[in-house]
């Protein structure tokens, strides 16, 4: 065997831990180890979406939410920089703080030098401060990291006006954040319009409409004279562009000046090393992203491929890529990029694509604009006329999807081009070659998805983004997959059926719609209305659990009993010998010792086998039909209640012993979780539902392994939503952070109750988001938003089911007709069901598999 | 013909659940009873042939197309209520069983022969 490799990587930033994923998923850290050093306090975080950080925090945005790699090969060093690289010893040494974390290093604050065999650079790029005068008072800020954010919200607290210098991509982006801020606005750009590198003069007017609207006061073709002030920053003199020094300036007042005016290559530790950087920054790499020295790469936008480089995530990406490529061997190269951008800058939609400005030799422009409604595009086109060479779209950018393939893939324009950017172009979507990218963050083509349709199986948008990665970074060509899995199923002659089954054309959501519109009581109302046949296994259930939902009365009812899944039917699990299994609900975990004294006596004088669940409770197994009812009256009469484990409702809430005990501990947990079980105890869903309460940040509960999983912050509760384990586990994903009891219980109200209305039957919570049009902002949306205006709404259904809750096993207990099912033979109630054997095993009980009757030989 | 006094008795009509079924103990043997929506009564072996376990009776009653069926709780095949064909597996059927209800009660009498 060959000595394993160390790949040293300097930097965490997006590119860095894209190279990290790449690295696992290709197999590389089978031969190599993989050590990381970030310099921030974080792991990498999703800083092209850094203005939503306002509205969500440092969590949404992390891309490595447990801050290290589920890869043991791979080890991430935050809040560590790396000074200085030996090329001759192949050593990196690193400077941390007292704050590092990491066993590598042993000493707070230690200088340590690690050795390696591969050098990846992946340092990024620092924004440029153009050299202002005054530009060193306070209130001067940069606008890269959560860090940055974080003083200009502080220094946004006592300040009224503020001003970012530069109005490209960036600067509106942190203009963006200024106005979320509450400070009234400016963005100063040197050149004669906005986004000058992208738009022409009649797009930038339009961007300049859109965004004074938004309150945002625009000044273009202006220069910086200085920053004014005195130790804080007062005003920014500016003057015309094109006029003398010496010409009369204005001045326009601020406390807060962002510099968004570009970003520089952050290339000095090469340079320090002896490694080319281009002319212009950038360390110089070839196509596969090497430097002259063969053990070190750069990528990102600290590398310059080619002398040139890239301030944008997606070739930072496909640099990652070709170096875990080249390290595998692989053919792969970084021949240049597609900078076409697709952005949603202030709520407008601005696209730029191709040879956005008629370049191109003979290129021609044809352009539409509607001054009234904002909305301006072009295309450039060849000389013939028929091939696309590049557009910009302000205002709708809704055919960027269709129109950036059709550049990179020289298709054939249609007789009408102009008929691309016409309002509601009429007619079937424009063919797209199969080797057109879509995806231009992930490198997805059409070929690759209509694969992933045809013979991977993939059934909906979110299979296709899953299986592809198309869709995933950016987002904007998820419109376009959609229209792709669509198009591909109508051409099959296939309608994507979204019914329950062959009696309901009808999805759940429609189902459920449908019943509380018409106040549906019973099965055959609804079948006879709404579908066809008499019902099967699967929509009887499903409208079992709806109509429990809505009216929460008791399941075992005349109308609905016969629609019960067994389980729900006899109260109890089914097991493989037609069996049921027990489980009495025990909130939280918590028991006493009494308590789990009858639990045991009640297994031991039924002779059933105990085994504690992974949800904190007990199941109690092997029990008969008939003896169902009077397991359950001595359980009931102890004071227990049904736990559910039936039904596709409430489980669990899990918990952690919290701050009672914990001495980490900064809530009560314990107390949380059991308020939380019994509020949501025998809610009908779409699935079972499982919860989590964890009382501090070492999250023993496994909250983020829940459907909602609650976190304790010294300041209150986070709320993650949409986690599971099973065969696709899935972590729960922020929702909102830091809240209060009654608020966090609000919001759960409305999360569970819109998921209860809105999920496909069988569709856990997350898939479920997965599904939905907008993902987890659209869940955010409705629930902390309260955009729909159903918050109040949602709120009181659950208040309805709380209220109305009764323990399912002691209404039965009460009930003489609902005792009658529990009886093996109807006419001879004494015997047992002969198929039921027993052996023991380790001191219980253990099913004896009943005979099969052998197949093709009707007995 | 069937022979009346050769049959079981199961039980009051009404106690058979409306789309729905119940286990009956006929000649030693488990037999699973149902009663369709049009209140047609129809008898099955109990025995799920699929996990061996004798639950039949308490599958959900249904239709697929124009068959009356009841799906197994176990694994959810479905069978023909008139002729204990699996209607998901051509190889697999149970025995299917004589059944009348005389006087608002149910009787049940032996195996037929295999469709």
């Amino acid at each position: 065997m060959t000595k394993r490799q160390r790949i040293v990587v300097v930097g965490h930033g997006m590119v860095g831990h894209r190279f990290a994923q790449a690295a696992v998923e290709r197999g590389l850290t089978e031969t190599h180890d993989v050590v990381i050093f970030g310099e921030e306090p974080r792991a990498a975080y999703d800083r092209v979406g850094l203005t939503s950080w306002f509205g969500q925090g440092s969590e949404a945005l992390s891309l490595l939410p447990g801050g290290e790699y589920d890869d043991p090969r791979v080890r991430l060093v935050i809040d560590s920089v790396v000074t200085e690289i030996d090329r001759v010893a192949r050593t990196v040494t690193v400077v941390s703080p007292p704050s590092a974390v990491g066993d590598l290093l042993a000493h707070p604050g230690a200088v340590t030098v690690h050795d390696y065999d591969v050098l990846v650079l992946a340092t990024g790029a620092a924004p440029f401060v153009p050299p202002v005068e005054g530009r060193g008072r306070s209130g001067c800020f940069v606008y890269r990291t959560i860090e940055d954010l974080e003083a200009i919200q502080a220094a946004s607290a006592s300040a009224t006006s503020g001003i970012v210098i530069g109005g490209g991509l960036l600067g509106l982006e942190a203009a963006n954040a200024l106005v979320q801020l509450g400070l009234d606005t400016h963005v100063v750009e040197m050149a004669p319009r906005l986004m000058p590198v992208q738009l022409d003069g009649a797009a930038g007017s339009t961007l300049v409409r859109h965004v004074e609207k938004l309150g945002v006061s625009v000044h273009t073709g202006v220069l910086t004279e200085e920053i004014e002030g005195g130790d804080a920053v007062t005003g920014l003199r500016v003057r015309q562009a094109g006029t003398e020094e010496g010409a009369p300036t204005t001045t326009i007042e601020a406390q807060v000046v962002v510099f968004s005016a570009g970003i520089r290559p952050r290339d000095a530790l090469a340079r320090e090393c002896d490694l080319e950087t281009a002319p212009r920054g950038g360390v110089l790499v070839d196509e596969q992203c090497r430097t002259a020295d063969p053990h070190v790469f750069a990528i990102g936008e600290c590398a310059a491929p080619g002398g040139t480089m890239y301030g944008l995530v997606a070739p930072g990406y496909a640099m990652a890529e070709v170096v875990v490529d080249a390290l595998l061997d692989g053919p792969g190269t970084f021949t240049g990029a597609d900078m076409s951008t697709k952005l949603k800058l202030l709520g407008v939609d601005v696209a730029s694509f191709g040879d956005a400005f008629a370049t191109t030799e003979g290129a021609l422009e044809l352009t539409y604009a509607d001054a009234v409604s904002g909305v301006y595009k072009k295309l450039v086109v060849s000389e013939d006329g028929r091939r696309l060479l590049g557009g910009i779209l302000v205002g709708d950018a809704s055919a960027y999807g269709i129109l950036r393939p059709m550049v990179s893939s020289g298709l054939a324009l249609p007789d009408n081009p102009e008929q691309l950017i016409l309002p509601a172009s009429s007619g079937a979507p424009m063919g797209m070659p199969d080797e057109a990218q879509v995806c231009s963050c992930n490198d997805v083509t059409k070929a690759d998805i209509l694969h992933a349709v045809a013979e991977q199986g993939c059934e909906s948008v979110a299979d296709v983004k899953q299986c592809t990665r198309a869709g995933t970074t950016c987002g904007s060509c998820v419109p376009t997959v959609k229209n792709l899995v669509e198009e591909h199923f109508a051409s099959l002659g296939k309608v994507v059926d979204k019914g329950l089954c062959e009696h309901f054309r009808l999805t759940r959501q429609e189902l459920f719609d449908v019943v509380a519109v018409h106040g549906y009581r019973r099965f055959d109302d609804i079948v006879e209305a709404h579908g066809t046949g008499r019902g099967c296994d699967i929509c009887k259930p499903a409208i079992a659990s709806i109509l429990a939902s809505q009216t929460s009365t008791h399941i075992l009812e005349p109308a609905t009993a016969e629609l019960q899944d067994t389980n729900d039917k006899y109260l109890g699990n089914i097991q493989r010998n037609g069996t049921y299994s027990v489980v009495p609900r025990i909130p939280g975990g918590e028991i006493t010792p009494d308590k789990l004294i009858v639990i045991g006596e009640v297994a031991r004088d039924y002779g059933l086998y105990t085994k504690i669940t992974g949800g904190q409770r007990i199941d109690l197994f092997g029990a008969r039909i008939d003896q169902l009812p009077a397991i359950w009256r001595r359980l009931v009469d102890a004071g227990f209640e049904s736990g559910h484990a039936y039904g596709k409702s409430l489980r669990t809430v899990k918990s952690c012993v919290g701050s009672t005990w914990c001495r980490y501990g900064v809530q009560d947990s314990v107390g949380l979780a059991i308020a939380l079980e019994l509020r949501y105890r025998g809610l009908r869903s779409p699935h079972k539902l499982k919860g989590g309460v964890s009382g501090c940040a070492r999250e023993c509960a496994e909250a983020r392994g829940k459907d909602f999983g609650v976190i304790a912050t010294e300041k209150g509760w986070n709320l993650y939503v949409g986690g599971n384990g099973g065969a696709n586990p899935a972590h729960a994903r922020l929702l909102a952070g830091d809240l209060d009891t009654a608020t966090l219980v609000a919001y759960l109200d409305r999360f569970l109750m819109y998921y209860v209305r809105t999920a496909d039957r069988l569709q856990r919570t997350s898939t479920w988001i997965e599904h939905l049009e907008g993902g987890l902002d659209r869940v955010r949306e409705v629930v902390v938003d309260d955009s729909l205006g159903l918050g109040a709404e949602l709120e009181a259904e659950m208040a309805r089911h709380v209220g109305s809750y009764e323990d399912e096993w002691r209404a039965t207990l009460e009930d003489p007709s609902k005792l009658e099912r529990f009886v093996t033979f109807v006419n001879a109630p004494g015997t047992p069901d002969p198929t039921i054997e027993f052996t023991t095993e380790r001191g219980q009980i253990q099913p004896i598999a009943p005979a099969l009757i052998p197949v093709g030989a009707p007995a | 013909m069937i022979e009346l006094a050769a049959m079981t008795t199961v039980c009051a009509v009404e106690a058979v659940p409306l789309e729905g079924g119940v286990a009956a103990l006929v000649d030693g043997e488990a037999v699973a009873v149902f009663r369709t929506h049009a209140g047609e009564v129809f008898a099955l072996g109990n025995v799920d042939p699929f996990s061996g376990a004798s639950v039949l009776s308490r599958g959900i009653v249904g239709t697929r197309g124009d068959v009356p069926v009841v799906s197994s709780p176990m694994y959810k095949q479905a069978f023909d209520l008139r002729t204990g064909q699996c209607v998901d597996d051509p190889a697999v059927s149970v025995p299917s069983y004589d059944v009348a209800v005389v006087d608002g009660v149910v009787v049940v009498g032996s195996p037929r022969e295999a469709a």
